[in-house]
C-alpha cells in the first residue's frame, strides 16, 4: 500500500502519455494528432511540477515573513515551476505553428487525412 | 494497424511503469531533485534580490538567458504564423 | 464569430468586463514579485480581453482599438525591452543581464536595482506574450479557406 501511495502519481501521467502516444501513432486525421502531442506535453509538465512538491508543511515558494526562509525543507522547490512555466507558453506557440501549417495543408490538398494527403502527393510526382 | 499501435503504446507504458520504480516517492523531501540546487534558490533569493517571489527572481535573474530565449522563442513562433499564413492571401 | 455579435446584453457586459480583465493583467504583470504571477500569466490575461472583444464585438471594431501598426509594434517592443535591457547593464560594465549594472543609472543599491531590472524584463516578457498570442489567434481566425 504505501508503495502505490509512493509512485501512484507516475502511473497517472504514464497513462495519460500512453493515450497521447496513441492517438498521436494511430489517428489519421492531423488535428487529432495535434492534440495528442498536446496531451503527451501537458503530461510531462505535470510531471515535473509533481516532482517540486515537499511533503511535510510546506508551502508555496513565495516568501512569507512568518515561515523562516533558512529551512529549504518549508518551501516547495521553485525550479520546475519556473522551468515548466516558460515551457507552457512556449507550448502554446508552437501549437499555434503547428495549425498553421495543418490550415496551410488543408488549403494546398483539401483534406486533413493522412493517406489521401500522401496519395496525393504521390500522384503529384 | 490500430492494434498494432495499441499494443505499441501498451507496451511501452509497461516498461515505463517498470521504470518508475527507480523515481523517489511522491512529496520526499529528500529527493535528488530538491537537495541539488534549490535550496541555494530558496535561502539566498531574498537576500541578494529582495524579491519575495522566488519564481520571479529565478525566472527574470538568475535564469535571465534562458527566459531571454524563450521570449525569442515565443516571438519567432508569431511571426512564423504570419508569414505563413499572410503568404498568399488575395487581398 | 468574425462577425459582431448583436446580442445586447453580450455587448454591453463586454465593454465593461474588458477593463477590469486589463486591469487585472495590469496587476498581476506588476505585482509578479510579491505574489503569484508575472509577465507570462498577465500577458495572456491581457490577451484573453482582447480575445473576448473579438468573439462578442466583432473583430472590425476591435481592430480600431488595436491595429495592425500596434500590432507589429508590440510584436517586436516586448523581445527589443527584453534585451535592451540586457544591452544597458553591459554599457553599465557589469555582464549582460546582470542587473546590478543598473544601480549607476538608478539612485539605488545594486539589489534593489537587481529589484529594477527584473520588473522592467517582466513588462517585457508581457508586451511579447500578449501580442503573440493575439496575433496567433487572429491569423488562424481570418484565414482564407479556399485555394488562391
Amino acid at each position: 500500500m504505501e508503495y502505490i501511495i509512493a509512485k501512484y502519481n507516475y502511473w497517472i501521467y504514464i497513462v495519460l502519455m500512453m493515450i497521447g502516444f496513441y492517438a498521436m501513432i494511430a489517428k489519421k486525421n492531423l488535428v487529432k494528432k495535434l492534440l495528442g502531442l498536446n496531451i503527451f506535453q501537458w503530461t510531462i509538465i505535470l510531471f515535473y511540477i509533481s516532482t517540486s512538491v515537499k511533503k511535510g508543511g510546506a508551502t508555496i515558494p513565495i516568501m512569507d515573513k512568518a515561515i523562516d526562509i533558512a529551512n529549504p525543507a518549508l518551501y516547495l522547490n521553485p525550479l520546475p515551476h519556473v522551468l515548466m512555466l516558460t515551457a507552457i507558453v512556449v507550448g502554446v506557440s508552437t501549437t499555434g505553428v503547428a495549425l498553421a501549417l495543418v490550415v496551410l495543408l488543408y488549403r494546398r490538398f483539401h483534406t486533413l487525412d493522412e493517406d489521401e494527403i500522401f496519395e496525393k502527393i504521390r500522384e503529384l510526382k | 494497424m490500430k492494434i498494432l499501435a495499441l499494443i505499441v503504446s501498451i507496451m511501452t507504458g509497461a516498461l515505463l511503469i517498470y521504470a518508475a520504480e527507480d523515481f523517489p516517492s511522491w512529496g520526499d523531501p529528500n529527493s535528488p531533485t530538491s537537495l541539488h540546487v534549490s535550496p541555494r534558490y530558496i535561502t539566498k533569493t531574498y537576500e541578494e534580490t529582495k524579491i519575495p517571489n522566488m519564481v520571479t527572481a529565478v525566472l527574470a535573474d538568475y535564469r535571465g538567458y534562458d527566459t531571454l530565449f524563450e521570449t525569442t522563442v515565443i516571438f519567432a513562433a508569431g511571426i512564423t504564423v504570419l508569414f505563413l499564413l499572410r503568404g498568399n492571401r488575395d487581398d | 464569430m468574425i462577425e459582431k455579435n448583436e446580442n445586447i446584453i453580450l455587448k454591453n457586459i463586454t465593454q465593461y468586463l474588458v477593463a477590469f480583465i486589463q486591469l487585472f493583467g495590469l496587476y498581476v504583470i506588476a505585482h509578479g514579485h510579491g505574489s503569484p504571477g508575472g509577465g507570462f500569466q498577465g500577458g495572456c490575461i491581457l490577451a484573453a480581453s482582447y480575445i473576448l472583444m473579438i468573439t462578442t464585438l466583432g473583430i472590425e471594431d476591435t481592430k480600431k482599438k488595436y491595429n495592425e501598426f500596434k500590432k507589429h509594434l508590440f510584436n517586436s517592443l516586448g523581445v527589443f525591452i527584453y534585451a535592451f535591457t540586457g544591452f544597458v547593464c553591459l554599457l553599465l560594465g557589469a555582464n549582460y543581464l546582470d542587473y546590478s549594472g543598473l544601480s549607476n543609472l538608478f539612485p539605488v543599491d545594486p539589489i534593489k536595482a537587481r529589484y529594477i531590472g527584473t520588473f522592467v524584463i517582466e513588462v517585457g516578457v508581457g508586451i511579447t506574450v500578449m501580442s503573440i498570442m493575439l496575433t496567433i489567434f487572429v491569423e488562424l481566425l481570418t484565414v482564407k479557406r479556399k485555394q488562391s
